[in-house]
């Protein structure tokens, strides 16, 4: 059985950088919920229930993302990260989910001994992974290096909430975990609509933001969700056949970006510390986690070890491929 | 490519999953517990969106007695800080007739109406029933609540409620008290409340002679048993800790006093007054007065009231999805009442419906002033040896028991509606009556039955 696709309507407000609206098909007694956000190709599977709530969890879920996206994007010069990357030293209050995630990077920060860094985008200015051989000098690296460190960012509690300062010529980015938090998101606000339909147990939802998947459990047969995972190969033609019943999977790669030269492969994987690329990072970490934003951390986090990469997550106890 | 689940290489790096699972979870619910809880109230709270929930009660009681119909419109606005504002309009339209108090008698009785401008009768054996109940009540209340931090919440309201011979206003405020992550709630709250009465023809005098429109002298005798409009104040204070024992169940305990002073008697009520004279004629018959006419008092009761009630809530979520909910609730007041109640539902989850029966038990002793009637020989040709005295039923010594269920349906676009049908069967005991009133039934049962519509959007 197959109905024809869907478009939802979404009212401009909700949809602030005017991406097209997300559409919905049956097919394979699933729900194919798919929208544009974060330069990716956003899909849900829904099974086990109508149309109307199909729709409900679709809007839902893209009206998130498209917040989220528009809310902390680096591309834009209106929202609450360039507000913040040009405050110039100054005191910049900071609503309560952007300190919540700056909370988030801090523990990351701390738990990586420095190596997931949010203020490390500004290395982005000397390295320009191209595919050429442009690696930035020693001298470069030096002089960028000072407005790298989350732990030079103050933040305080003020009586009228939390302000954040961060130093002149520094800039923060939360693009490293923006597409998992989306992930995390939609599917928390999925299932609330779910419980509050009381159809938490008879509708099942797998979520693949561009590889980003999570899903509310294995499909009504008790089997596991199967997915076509494009940013995991599983060959150099193929992508990988992922599987997944309970939690997210993350995946962190390099797929074509990075810079040879004199056969050294400089992955686009830099470490904020040293300001250079991390030699010897995996093609691709694909990590299974509780949730997106913690299978992400422990993906990013493995290629930023570059070799050590299978040992970091060894120790983690958790299950993972990694394509070198 | 390799696919490897535990890596055989050993180097010394620190355990971190857990603490990132744990921290990405805080982020994206700002914490486990309040889904939980959400889904144990049942409720949403999408900010910048209304809530709306239209109901319409229909109740009605055997024998024709009171029939009511209530429209109930409600509708809470949920603010992006967690603010939350909500109006209650309820229109209640009440038909039929109520006991006035008066015992049944084996003549046909003749009551003045409470307006004093007409009379009704009763015929033998009939339990008296004022057929003059008639009113419309409109009412609305609003209610505010907010965060103050992380840890305090504030609510305040207003209500206001206006019946054709009533006027209610009232006042509340209320402080919550998060501790534990949330687990453990304190609630505070107090509120006002100031009602006046203004019946048609004024309040009556109390434990004064109901006037007969038989009577010559009628106008006079009426208006000598009636004042002019009168008023009471209820001040309530209520404390409770709601703990929740673990991601599935919690338990409530409530402790509230209630102060209530002035006019707390019902201008509705009367008691007959019977001949105990055992070697008369009339032993159990009405007395009657030098013109013929029974004798029916006005019910006086205290003017202050004292009661504190203890309620116990556990709530707990089973199978997920289905919902369990016993209650017990103790009161005690000065006038000698006790009651109990034990109310306990489950929720049966079936998809998108439930299905949820509900079973309420209620008992009562009777009222220290409670009497069903009056001997003569007590009310003493007009000095009564007493000084209050309420035939009310409400008052007697009473049990009830409530079987009710409730169908509810989520709609795929997020609405729901419900029906919700009670069954009340209600019986009195008390003191039995002699000679002519052993043969009357002076605590006949109650029935009544409930039905309700809900939608919610």
């Amino acid at each position: 059985m197959r109905k024809p696709n869907t478009s939802l309507q979404i009212e401009p407000a909700h949809n602030p950088a005017c991406h097209p609206p997300p559409s919905l098909i049956f097919e394979n007694n699933l729900w194919r919920g798919s929208f544009k956000a974060m330069a990716s190709d956003c899909e849900l599977l829904i099974e086990g229930c109508q149309q109307a709530l199909a729709e409900q969890l679709l809007r839902a879920a893209a009206i998130e993302t498209w917040r989220i996206e528009y809310k902390y994007s680096r591309y834009r010069s209106d929202n609450v990260m360039a507000a913040i990357n040009q405050s110039d030293g100054k005191d910049l209050s900071v609503d309560s989910e952007t300190n919540a995630l700056f909370d988030f990077a801090d523990q990351c920060y701390q738990l990586s001994d420095g190596l997931f860094d949010i203020s490390s985008g500004v290395l982005r200015k000397i390295w320009h992974f191209d595919g050429s051989d442009n690696i930035p000098s020693e001298n470069e690296i030096a002089k960028i290096l000072p407005d790298i460190g989350w732990s030079k960012v103050l933040r305080k509690t003020r009586e009228d909430g939390i302000s954040i300062s961060l130093p002149s010529g520094m800039e923060l980015d939360l693009g490293g975990l923006g597409k998992e938090y989306a992930v995390d998101r939609s599917l928390f606000l999925m299932l609330n609509i779910l419980v509050k339909a009381h159809q938490a147990d008879t509708c099942r939802l797998l979520i693949n933001y561009g590889g980003d998947l999570a899903c509310s459990g294995p499909r009504l047969n008790r089997s596991p969700w199967h997915i076509a995972v494009e940013s995991i190969k599983a060959s150099n033609k193929a992508s990988a056949d992922v599987r997944l019943s309970k939690g997210a999977i993350a995946t962190s790669g390099d797929a074509n970006r990075y810079l040879l030269k004199d056969g050294v492969r400089y992955s686009h994987v830099l470490n904020p510390k040293t300001g250079c690329s991390v030699t010897d990072a995996p093609h691709s970490v694909s990590v299974y986690g509780a949730t997106c934003m913690q299978a992400g951390m422990l993906s990013t986090i493995a290629s930023l070890y570059g070799k050590d990469a299978e040992a970091f997550l060894a120790a983690q106890e958790v299950e993972y491929w990694i394509q070198r | 490519m390799q696919l490897t689940d535990k890596s055989t290489q050993k180097k010394s790096f620190k355990k971190i999953a857990p603490s990132l699972a744990a921290a990405s979870c805080a982020l994206v619910a700002g914490s486990g517990l309040l889904m939980t809880e959400n889904a144990l109230a049942g409720e949403s709270s999408s900010p910048g969106a209304w809530d709306f929930e239209v109901a319409t009660l229909l109740y009605t009681e055997s024998d024709d007695r009171v029939q009511a119909v209530e429209p109930i419109f409600s509708a809470t606005r949920n603010f992006e800080d967690g603010e939350k504002l909500n109006f209650k309009l309820t229109f209640d339209t009440l038909t039929g007739a109520s006991p006035n108090g008066a015992t049944p008698s084996d003549q046909v009785q003749t009551f003045t109406r409470p307006s004093g401008n007409d009379s009704y009768d009763v015929r033998a054996s009939d339990s008296p029933l004022d057929d003059t109940f008639r009113d419309t009540r409109g009412s609305l209340a609003v209610n505010w609540s907010a965060p103050i931090d992380r840890e305090w919440e504030y609510s305040t309201g207003g209500y206001f409620s206006k019946e054709y011979d009533y006027l209610s206003l009232g006042f509340n405020g209320g402080l919550t008290r998060y501790f534990n992550q949330k687990n453990t709630t304190l609630n505070m709250g107090i509120s006002l409340a100031n009602d006046m009465i203004d019946p048609v023809g004024g309040t009556p005098v109390a434990l004064s002679e109901m006037a007969h429109q038989s009577s010559g002298n009628f106008s006079n005798e009426f208006a000598a048993s009636r004042s002019s409009d009168d008023s009471k104040t209820v001040f309530d204070v209520l404390v409770g800790v709601t703990q929740v024992i673990d991601k599935d169940s919690l338990f409530q305990v409530n402790y509230g006093a209630s102060m209530s002073n002035g006019y707390l008697t019902d201008p509705f009520k009367m008691l007959s007054v019977i001949d105990d004279n055992a070697s008369g004629t009339n032993f159990g018959g009405n007395a009657t007065d030098a013109n013929g006419n029974n004798i029916y008092l006005y019910e006086a009761r205290p003017d202050s009231r004292l009661k504190h009630t203890l309620f116990f809530q556990y709530k707990r979520y089973v199978n997920d999805g289905d919902v369990l909910d016993a209650s017990y609730r103790f009161l005690t007041d000065d006038w000698g009442i006790n009651s109990h109640t034990l109310d306990f539902k489950y929720r049966f989850a079936m998809g998108s419906s439930y299905l949820e029966p509900h079973v309420r038990y209620y008992m009562q002793n009777e009222a220290d002033f409670y009497k069903r009637f009056v001997n003569a020989s007590d009310y003493n040709s007009g000095t009564p040896n007493f000084s209050e005295a309420s035939a009310d039923e409400r008052l007697s010594e009473m049990s009830a028991t409530t079987l009710g269920l409730k169908y509810g349906h989520a709609l795929a676009n997020g609405h729901e509606f419900s029906i919700r049908g009670e069954y009340y069967m209600q019986t009195h005991d008390g003191e039995s009556g002699y000679g002519k009133l052993a043969s009357q039934d002076l605590y006949p049962g109650s029935d009544a039955m409930m039905l309700q519509f809900t939608y919610s959007f």
